[in-house]
């Protein structure tokens, strides 16, 4: 006779979050892309601090001629004879302005800006659609919007809201964040409506899935099915949403401030710095690749660090 | 079977653009001798195949009467011709008449109240009718129709009556005695109109006649064969036009659209355009592209100024709609000591190197140009800011809180420093800045797009008529040569506020009753000396009692490809006004 | 489904007529003047005359009414007259744009073709690039293949066409000379050699078009493939005995087609609208450049025309998708 043998368990139960961590630690570009992501933000946010150079202080009298249009150090490889200045490691722009100081500054308000809206984009977006998707009733209704803010022209929607906004933005939380706030929200509301789209017509799917149809007849809440069933089932769309619509926004902030909606003209960003050396591009190449190679590698970033989270959300794929 | 021709006749522009890369050692050994055969290929109309020619702003309209946008205009000057125009020094050159009126050859009254045109005879409409008096007359009548809305309608101001005497000569009669009386027919946005084709297009109804619009009859070198617009242009020869050998080229390929760095690049780098259209790029962008060898830029000057202006109204936004930018006076703007300081702090010989290298000179004066009006009384090419400094210290106007910035009246000198969006601008918005921060004053930059800053549209707070600003920067000019139009621009009469719908071009609100005064004066005056000196001393007004701070005299900047024989850079009219003679250089 | 389809179909009537009203009341809104783009030479009192000869010193209400009528009711009698030669249309005035006084609908025809053919194409090929490599990324999660895949797709859509735009252009146009910068618009193909000239200068705009475009898509179907793969009903197929092209191919794939679907179907009326920057780039001057062009000179009949055309479509095409999704998974009932 053997006795019945319970294996009583030796370990204390883990915690759900403590399984995604854990499963998120083992995918290792999402490591890397995390990393990299808290240091491009380290380098931005604590970088001006440190950095001797200024970005907007412009050189003037002799020294304007000996500062400006300096190439980076790098340069002196295979053109010893350029222009260069140590004290200037990524050369200067044609006002002799520091390029490092420049992309440090520009990626404070463009990683800002893109994640904000990113944020601001995909909560609208995911709300609407789910609701229009899990509710029949106000589906028309949300669809209908949708289409009607596909349909808006985005320029003259954007000079409407700086109209009616921006000077009493500016006068209640100062012109720069008037100006932040107001960007973000004008790019976050009009980009929101693929995302709506795209998870709608997930949830359309999902809804009529067994294991909802059983957490229905259990008597789950509404809100409580939404939360826990539905949207963990939708997140990868939204996750590819996020990185597309950051990269969307980052670029879309630098066509704000060429129509004179965004920053000042001596407040750089990535997109602007991208979108001011394009005429200058056989001449300097530098100043087109490293705004561009920034804004590709946040992105980059953005996507591993959402596959890893992706992943650690999925509990068929979790501890595989 | 048209577009195909063209389409055919394109690629092989190109492929023969590639052939003459080849050639281009033996073409730079043999230019003096390339010059001297120019003439050689004007022997027969079309000889030399077709021209490419980039604007890129895209002509939407080819009647400049219902457009008046630049890019129409010129586009048209290909077609419809003026009776005289001004050539590349600014001198007034007969077109389509045997010479010029004036009060010595009995052309122009005594009394200055008519002009007398006479036609040259034997001149055809591309059509094969004849050109008469009678157009020229109904032309004036299409323009001056109370609900045309004709953009052109100052060439006719102060015109009571235009009537053809006979088939050839045609009169104008003004309403008060006219010392300039060179406004109609004259100039490339004054052109004129076949009657038989417009007759019906008056009024109202001048929008309806699209065909008509779109395709103008006209006497000059080009017909249009095909137009679509806001895009390209395609146009051959004219089988009636004057000169039997001209023009050289059989066909205009009139491409649209893009940007001024395309265009550029389109002329000088790839070859595949042969003229190249106002390229107003940085110096270096402009260098680099001349490095690729295909084409040069030529550049002319005109009374182009590229100005700051300085609002003599107080823009507080705490203000009401109908005070802000409208009470006088500004809190400090209108001392002295304040825009001299400001104007001296800058250094001017820099900005035009860095935004207008060959196309730009220091600008001292409102009226840069015609030489005979440009005065002589300011110099302005040096910076001194120790200088600038000294002129606040003296005049009280102190840094009393240690925070770098001075405060005049108590308030911290700070000014809002708006303009449109163009890369040159933004440059000379940062420069400027920081000049101005080393004399104590604070500036905060504003760029707006330029359909809303230059946009009439009174709703908008960001038009430069409502000037809800310190300071704002763009560039003016004046057709013709001719400025007391413009010069009315300094009247206070023409300041923009709420009751005029902001619609003054007084636009820094300047405001001095010895310019009035003098104005008067030479709205009475005749005599091309009287007049200019009168006009310098206009000039000297504004700019010394702080209408404006002017920075830099611009010209115009466009491109041709080294092929392109011909090009005569005019400022005064419009740019393509020689087509006729350009041809190829072989 | 057949139900839905016309119900939805009667409800995008007064849909569209509430989308026209509130782009009309924007523009109408937004600041702007169509005199911005004549010289300041131009007085403002022969401006003004301008603007009243334009319509604008109507009152808005009369202004919209007018572009109505002119749109719901002439511009089709303009349409059956062209085809059938009859004459409802005779001096009723149609939507005029105000940049170049002439019939907006004409303009939009004649800039239809070049729109077409170039963003039509890129999406073709994104389409045709995109779906097989979401697919293989998926399918082999993490291989050296799907990491580039990634990296690919990532760096080409964070890069902005007015970059990569020009970059081509320097690089194939001017270094190397093999394509022309300037889409030429009156080229017309009738033999071998004016096709092998149309292809040279639609391979730059379609190339960076397809590369934006096939980013986007490829990410949507790698995602959702993804999800499908681990689902139980794969392992029964597979346990089942059925090949694994079948599985992948049909089972995962239809069920995955939905956000991919819905991604289509949001770009396709963007085929019509243009690639604003693209087209500005490489001068296609198609419907995209029409549009920015009509904003900024702020021609508001053409303006308005425009959006509402790409209105149209937005809902046709979202009412298409919606369809679809009821054939890709019968589950989904809308009644």
């Amino acid at each position: 006779m053997t006795e019945l043998h319970t294996p009583t368990p030796t370990a204390p139960p883990r915690s759900q979050w403590l399984e995604i961590w854990t499963q998120f630690k083992s995918h290792s570009g999402a490591l890397i892309g995390g990393l990299l992501f808290v240091l491009i933000l380290l380098i931005v946010v604590v970088g001006p601090f440190v950095y001797w150079n200024d970005a907007t202080v412009v050189p003037t009298g002799r020294d304007f001629i000996k500062l400006r249009d300096m190439r980076p150090i790098y340069h002196g490889l295979w053109d010893p004879g350029a222009k260069m200045n140590w004290a200037y490691p990524l050369g200067t722009d044609n006002l002799g302005r520091d390029t490092l100081a420049r992309l440090m500054f520009g990626g404070r308000v463009s990683i800002a800006v893109g994640l904000a809206a990113m944020i601001l984009a995909l909560f609208l977006g995911t709300f609407i659609g789910v609701i229009a998707g899990y509710y029949k009733r106000l589906d028309g209704l949300l669809m209908r919007l949708t289409d009607l803010f596909l349909a808006l022209p985005l320029l003259p929607m954007i000079l409407v809201a700086a109209v009616l906004f921006r000077e009493s933005l500016s006068k209640s939380i100062g012109p720069e964040g008037g100006v932040f706030v107001l960007i973000v929200c004008l790019i976050g509301i009009t980009s929101w409506m693929p995302t709506a789209r795209i998870v709608r017509g997930d949830v359309l799917a999902l809804k009529e899935r067994e294991f909802v149809v059983a957490a229905q007849s259990i008597g789950t809440r509404n809100s409580k099915l939404v939360l826990r069933h539905i949207l963990p089932n939708v997140l990868s769309p939204i996750m590819v949403s996020a990185t597309l619509g950051i990269a969307t926004a980052i670029i879309t902030e630098s066509s704000l401030s060429f129509l004179g909606f965004g920053f000042p003209p001596d407040f750089p960003t990535w997109g602007r710095l991208l979108n001011d050396a394009v005429d200058r591009m056989t001449l300097y190449p530098e100043r087109v690749i490293w705004p561009g190679l920034m804004i590709s590698l946040s992105v980059l970033c953005v996507n591993y660090l959402g596959d890893g989270l992706r992943d650690a959300l999925d509990p068929r794929i979790r501890g595989r | 079977m048209q577009f195909d021709e063209v389409g055919q006749k394109y690629k092989r522009t190109i492929q023969s653009d590639m052939e003459r890369e080849m050639k281009i050692k033996t073409l730079l050994m043999g230019a003096i001798a390339a010059t001297a055969f120019a003439p050689v290929a004007l022997a027969e109309r079309g000889a030399d195949g077709q021209v490419n020619i980039i604007y890129w702003q895209a002509p939407s309209i080819l009647n400049p009467f219902l457009s008046g946008g630049t890019k129409d205009t010129e586009a048209a000057s290909l077609i419809v011709e003026p009776l005289a125009r001004y050539d590349e020094t600014g001198k007034m050159v007969p077109w389509l008449v045997n010479e010029i009126p004036t009060v010595q050859n009995g052309g122009v009254s005594a009394d200055l109240t008519s002009i007398t045109w006479k036609i040259k005879s034997g001149i055809k409409w591309s059509d094969g009718s004849d050109f008469t008096a009678h157009d020229v007359k109904f032309t004036a009548e299409y323009c001056m129709h109370p609900e045309g809305g004709c953009a052109q309608v100052t060439k006719f101001e102060g015109v009571t009556n235009v009537e053809a005497l006979d088939d050839l000569t045609v009169k104008v009669t003004f309403g008060a005695p006219t010392p300039f009386p060179y406004g109609p027919f004259v100039g490339g946005e004054s052109p004129i109109l076949q009657q038989a084709q417009f007759e019906n297009c008056t009024g109202a109804k001048a929008p309806e006649c699209t065909s008509a619009n779109f395709g103008p009859i006209g006497t000059g070198a080009f017909v249009v064969e095909d137009f679509k617009p806001n895009d390209v242009i395609t146009l051959v020869a004219n089988d009636h036009y004057r000169d039997p050998l001209k023009p050289a080229f059989g066909r205009v390929l009139f491409k649209g659209g893009g940007d001024a760095t395309a265009a550029g690049r389109a002329v000088m780098e790839t070859g595949e355009f042969d003229y190249g259209w106002n390229l107003q790029l940085a110096p270096d962008v402009i260098a680099q592209m001349e490095a690729g060898g295909k084409g040069k830029p030529v550049a002319g000057f005109g009374p182009l100024l590229e100005r700051i202006m300085l609002n003599n109204t107080n823009p507080d936004p705490e203000l009401g709609p109908d005070e802000r930018s409208v009470v006088r006076p500004h809190p400090f703007l209108g001392d002295p000591a304040v825009y001299n300081a400001l104007s001296l702090a800058i250094d001017r010989p820099l900005l035009v190197e860095i935004g207008y290298g060959k196309a730009g000179k220091v600008g001292c004066n409102w009226i840069p140009a015609p030489a005979a009006v440009n005065s002589d009384t300011f110099t302005c090419d040096v910076q001194d800011i120790a200088a600038a400094n000294k002129m606040l210290d003296d005049a009280g106007y102190l840094d009393t809180d240690g925070d770098g910035i001075r405060e005049a009246h108590g308030k911290p000198m700070k000014m809002l420093y708006q303009t449109s969006t163009n890369a040159v601008r933004q440059d000379f918005q940062a420069l400027i800045k920081q000049w101005w921060s080393e004399i104590g004053i604070d500036t905060e930059l504003r760029n707006i797009s330029g359909s809303v800053f230059f946009g009439g549209d009174p709703g908008s707070p960001d038009t430069f008529q409502k000037f809800y600003a310190d300071i704002q920067m763009y560039a003016n000019t004046f057709n013709g040569t001719d400025p007391q139009s413009y010069l009315g621009h300094g009247l206070c009469e023409k300041a923009p506020s709420p009751a005029n719908q902001w619609q003054g071009e007084n636009i820094s609100r300047f405001c001095d009753e010895a310019y009035d005064a003098l104005y008067a004066e030479l709205t009475n005056t005749a005599g091309a000396d009287a007049r200019a000196e009168i006009s310098r001393r206009l000039n000297d007004i504004i700019v010394s009692k702080g209408g404006m701070i002017p920075l830099v005299h611009r010209g115009r900047l466009s491109a041709h490809a080294n092929s392109l024989g011909g090009v005569k850079l005019n400022v005064w009219d419009s740019e393509l006004w020689n087509a006729a003679d350009w041809h190829r250089i072989k | 489904m057949l139900t839905f389809t016309v119900r939805r179909l009667i409800l995008a009537v007064p849909t569209l007529l509430f989308i026209s009203l509130v782009i009309f009341l924007l523009l109408e809104l937004a600041p702007g003047d169509p005199m911005a783009q004549v010289p300041l030479t131009v007085p403002p009192e022969v401006k003004e005359k301008m603007r009243e000869a334009l319509g604008l010193g109507e009152p808005a209400h009369i202004r919209f009414w007018k572009w109505l009528v002119q749109f719901f009711w002439i511009e089709p009698q303009v349409l059956i007259d062209h085809y059938f030669g009859t004459s409802f249309s005779q001096g009723d005035l149609r939507v005029i744009s105000w940049q170049t006084r002439s019939p907006v609908m004409d303009i939009v025809i004649q800039r239809l073709p070049q729109t077409l053919t170039v963003v039509g194409t890129a999406y073709v090929v994104a389409i045709l690039i995109a779906l097989p490599i979401g697919i293989y990324s998926a399918y082999r999660q993490y291989s050296w293949f799907d990491q580039l895949g990634t990296f690919v797709s990532m760096v080409g859509f964070s890069v902005p066409p007015f970059f990569s735009g020009v970059l081509v252009i320097v690089i194939f146009s001017v270094q190397l000379g093999w394509f022309p910068s300037i889409y030429d618009t009156t080229h017309v193909v009738t033999d071998w050699d004016s096709f092998v000239f149309q292809l040279k200068q639609m391979i730059m705009p379609v190339m960076v078009l397809a590369l934006q475009i096939t980013a986007q898509l490829s990410r949507f179907m790698r995602a959702s493939m993804l999800d499908n793969l681990n689902q139980d009903y794969v392992r029964t197929a597979r346990a089942k005995g059925l090949s694994e092209y079948i599985v992948v191919m049909v089972h995962v794939l239809r069920n995955s087609m939905i956000p991919v679907i819905t991604v289509i179907a949001l770009g396709i009326p963007s085929i019509f609208g243009g690639a604003i920057i693209t087209e500005q780039v490489f001068k296609v001057n198609g419907i995209g450049q029409l549009l920015i062009g009509a904003i900024e000179a702020n021609d508001l009949p053409m303006v308005q025309t425009l959006t509402f055309i790409f209105a149209v479509l937005i809902v046709t095409f979202n009412l298409i998708a919606d369809v679809l999704y009821g054939i890709l998974d019968p589950r989904i009932r809308y009644d």
